[in-house]
């Protein structure tokens, strides 16, 4: 029972920080001397590293929302998880807690297929998807099966 | 006594600003305008000392993906003197106040070539150390969206809906919980009146078996007002 509940926790808690990697590192679009991300374009030329801020479309901060939006919610439904632990009667679900990681999950996808779609205006011909935004892509189905099986869990004591 | 006092206060006030000295220039960071458009670029600064009569303000220019910069004006010995050769002839004006310690400048009818860097450097003898300030223009055909309005806007419209459906949930709970407790309250003070209240029912009386005057009071209310729905 306790393995379960930190083998639950773990997977939760290892979306959250595949959210936040992906969200912060500079590593959407990576080119032999250039890479972009949601919040700035950094080239290294011969003058050096140089970081421009990132175009101000309403595409791009629609990405930028989405992203912190599913960080947000997948700690608000961390914290959730660890009030209805102790809350919950017997025989209930973690109802509310896989609500609000199914929804994390959804803003990651929306992010992430947004970028997919604008990605012929946004990176630039030299540059292919990096590493962030994989991982974007991989935090998606983890926290849809974590707040599915916080759906499904029942609390037994 | 007094006249050492004296002496050394003025020694102070004589040794302290030397320590000082190093002007400290104003500039934006960053400004942004329309095609066509004019903008005022301001520079002022702050040193220690008096503003001199010898005063000197200088503005330079780095276009965009220049190497060099290329002075554009230079205020001196009370006199401003504007670009009259450069890309910027007969569209720079000199509108600081330089008494006031302000070098601004007047850039008329931008164009997309004015996009780069302008430096300003003053001087205000014998402060002289200093480090220039740079503002960037950008030009644009319309004024984008500033970065983070419409993130910003995305992420407070979700949380303050979501905060908006707690809220909701709450009060539905309360409100109920409320017409609960006015329905035992009924069932054990009066006789077998509920929520269908008689016709003959007389105003708002206390009833007997009620410890507290409010409880009374406010399921009676609630009963008038659900009559009232009923009517």
């Amino acid at each position: 029972m306790l393995l379960l509940l930190l083998g639950i926790v773990i997977l939760h808690i290892a979306a959250l920080v595949l959210l936040f990697v992906s969200t912060i590192v500079n590593a959407w679009a990576t080119g032999s001397a250039s890479s972009s991300d949601l919040w700035k374009n950094c080239s290294t030329t011969n003058g050096g590293y140089h970081c421009d801020p990132a175009n101000t479309g309403e595409w791009i901060q629609a990405v930028q929302a989405l992203m912190i939006l599913s960080i947000i919610f997948s700690f608000i439904s961390l914290f959730l998880f660890f009030c209805q632990l102790f809350t919950l009667q017997k025989g209930g679900r973690f109802f509310l807690t896989g609500v609000f990681q199914i929804l994390a999950s959804l803003f990651v996808m929306s992010g992430a297929v947004i970028y997919t779609v604008m990605s012929p205006k946004w990176v630039p011909e030299t540059e292919a998807f990096g590493w962030a935004y994989i991982l974007a892509w991989v935090a998606f189905p983890l926290a849809l099966i974590s707040g599915l099986i916080y759906v499904i869990l029942r609390k037994r004591e | 006594m007094l006249t050492i006092l004296a002496l050394a206060s003025v020694v102070l006030l004589g040794i302290v600003p030397q320590q000082s000295e190093a002007i400290v220039i104003y500039t934006g960071w960053e400004r942004h305008a329309l095609v066509g458009s004019d903008i005022r670029l301001s520079c002022s600064f702050f040193s220690w000392r008096w503003t001199s009569d010898d005063v000197t303000f200088s503005w330079s220019y780095r276009a965009d993906g220049a190497r060099d910069a290329i002075s554009i004006f230079h205020y001196t010995g009370g006199a401003p003197y504007v670009d009259n050769k450069g890309p910027f002839r007969d569209r720079l004006e000199f509108v600081g106040n330089p008494g006031r310690r302000d070098g601004s400048i007047l850039l008329k009818n931008l164009d997309f070539g004015d996009n780069g860097t302008f430096t300003c450097d003053a001087k205000n003898p014998p402060d002289i150390v200093g480090r220039a300030s740079s503002v960037r223009l950008l030009v644009f055909e319309k004024v984008p969206i500033q970065a983070g309005v419409i993130t910003g806007s995305i992420i407070g419209a979700v949380l303050g809906l979501l905060l908006l459906i707690v809220v909701i949930y709450y009060l539905m709970r309360f409100l109920v919980a409320r017409r609960v407790f006015n329905l035992s309250v009924s069932k054990h003070g009066k006789k077998g009146k509920g929520k269908e209240g008689s016709q003959q029912r007389q105003g708002p009386t206390l009833s007997i078996g009620d410890p507290s005057k409010l409880k009374a009071a406010a399921s009676e209310k609630k009963k008038q007002e659900s009559r009232k729905d009923k009517k």
